[in-house]
């Protein structure tokens, strides 16, 4: 099957800095339908400069994005249309990615009427069918961010990336600003959304547990490159590079009972 | 006898609404107890009751002897003694506990100089080994360096450098690794963890995590909606809650855990 997205040696350098100093490099990875996957790295493991690459924010220094196969054309109106529709995200901070003078359901409907999905009652519909599907009730469209708990917040900006019934769902460290009742909540619903929508999700995180708990595929980063990646459970139970094992280690575990 | 007594603690804002409700706990010498809760159910604000460091607006009432002095009500002058030789705190942004505009070493020195009366030459080295010993490397770099010149984990083991200046009997950490990388956190969390034991200090460690509350102490008292739920073993409330809530929290603590493991079993070589 052809990837939805890939990344096929990209290096990204920042303007200004010294020549040879990326913020990633030499990267390639895949995702492939029904094949959630996590990204997983600390501070400085460039992270974040890889999700901008992959919504297409900025252009690879060298190397390609392909979607669906084809390179990623930030000049190709009909291609970025598509893109747009297909590849949608959730930030960390529910509270920030929310406007708080807009109602609910208006926020929800945004990628609706900017990407012309669908327009009056289909929109409407589309709206509803999207909170229904995150466990809100229909009644939330006509209230406002801050009467809702973080959480909740969380849930709607899901609602709102999957509003345009998009392939892949980007999420960047999606729970680590909830609290653990919420998180289990978050993750469960995103491990549903899956089958139930045909989502595929590109989760970005520093918590292994996490990933461990959704993703199929791991990808491991550090220092702008890929140390190690596979299935989850590979590259969770048999780690080969020091790294990657570092990371395991460092999780905090539950004691045994 | 107890090093801290919370009996009926409430905090109360200025428009009445009450923060936390009713709080009571003791910590004796040398005991750890972990104070687990979510955002806003007042574990934080516990914590800050507990050294009188309430944010303007916010009253507390009922009681809390500390080392045998009442902080409840009580005037600044009674407080200030207690600061930093019996009680010391760790914040979770050790960007907001370090000035800016000083080097790190003048900072580490202040609380030094007042506690063991050092000054010149003798008080460099004291810094500088108050440095070495939160396992910082180039004490004399850092001692030299501003805090937005070193990285996270190392502000973090200033401030802890900081904290344990003064040898207090009672260290306060609020969340002290959750704005940490995974592996800088394991690393201060062993720190923490070997500077407690080694002083013979009483700890009061805050969080919403179980896992890492776990790895520091073995007995905590869960809060929510700034009421205390129950105080037990991590084991038993872990495996036999008895109050609902701990039992959702736990589960839940649980099945991130079991998702985790199950995945490293499944590829584990055979």
């Amino acid at each position: 099957m052809t990837p939805i997205l890939a990344l096929d040696n990209v290096s990204y350098a920042y303007r200004g800095t010294h020549a040879g100093q990326h913020a990633v490099q030499d990267v390639s990875f895949t995702i492939e339908p029904g094949q959630n996957t996590g990204l997983v790295g600390e501070s400085g493991s460039g992270k974040s400069t890889l999700v901008k690459l992959l919504l297409g924010l900025m252009r690879p220094t060298s190397g390609q994005v392909l979607f669906d196969g084809v390179p990623l054309n930030l000049g190709d109106q009909s291609q970025v249309r598509s893109f747009r529709r297909s590849v949608q995200t959730v930030f960390q901070d529910p509270y920030s990615s929310l406007d708080p003078r807009q109602r609910v359901g208006r926020i929800v409907g945004e990628p609706v009427r900017s990407l012309r999905v669908a327009r009056g009652r289909a929109a409407d519909e589309l709206v509803a069918k999207a909170l229904e599907s995150v466990g809100l009730a229909a009644d939330a469209a006509s209230r406002y961010p801050h009467e809702f708990s973080g959480g909740q917040r969380q849930r709607i900006a899901i609602a709102r990336a999957i509003v345009s019934r998009p392939r892949v769902l980007l999420a960047d460290e999606p729970v680590s600003a909830l609290d653990v009742i919420t998180r289990s909540q978050v993750i469960a619903l995103l491990a549903e959304l899956g089958p139930s929508r045909d989502l595929t999700v590109l989760m970005v995180s520093h918590d292994l547990s996490v990933v461990g708990a959704l993703c199929q595929r791991t990808v491991v980063l550090q220092g702008g490159r890929i140390v190690e990646q596979g299935t989850t459970s590979s590259v969770l139970g048999a780690p080969s590079e020091t790294y990657t094992r570092q990371l395991l280690a460092a999780v905090p575990r539950l004691p045994q009972i | 006898m107890n090093l801290l007594e919370v009996a009926s603690l409430s905090v109360t804002s200025s428009d009445g609404v009450a923060r936390v409700r009713d709080v009571s706990f003791t910590v004796a010498p040398g005991e750890r107890l972990g104070l687990i809760g979510e955002s806003g159910s007042g574990k934080s604000l516990t914590a800050f009751a507990v050294i009188g460091l309430l944010p303007a607006g916010l009253k507390a009432t009922g009681s809390v002897m500390l080392d045998d002095t009442q902080v409840v009500g009580a005037p600044e002058k009674n407080l200030v003694p207690l600061r930093g030789r019996v009680c010391s705190f760790i914040f979770q942004e050790p960007l907001t506990a370090l000035d800016p505009l000083m080097k790190l070493g003048h900072q580490l020195a202040e609380p030094i100089a007042r506690h063991q009366g050092l000054r010149g030459s003798a008080l460099k080295r004291a810094v500088l080994d108050a440095l070495d010993e939160v396992h910082l490397p180039e004490p004399e770099r850092i001692a030299d360096s501003r805090s937005y010149e070193i990285s996270g984990g190392q502000r973090q083991r200033v401030a802890i450098a900081m904290a344990l200046a003064c040898r207090p009997r009672l260290l306060i950490a609020d969340e002290p690794t959750t704005a940490l990388d995974v592996t800088v956190q394991s690393g201060v969390l062993a720190l923490l963890d070997h500077l407690v034991a080694d002083r013979d200090m009483a700890m009061i460690f805050v969080s919403h995590d179980l896992a890492v509350v776990s790895r520091m102490t073995d007995h905590a008292l869960v809060m929510r909606s700034g009421e205390a739920v129950e105080r037990g073993s991590i084991g038993e409330l872990l495996a036999s809650p008895r109050h609902p809530y701990t039992a959702e929290f736990a589960a839940s603590a649980r099945r991130i855990e079991t998702a985790f493991a199950s995945a490293i079993a499944r590829g584990r070589p055979e």
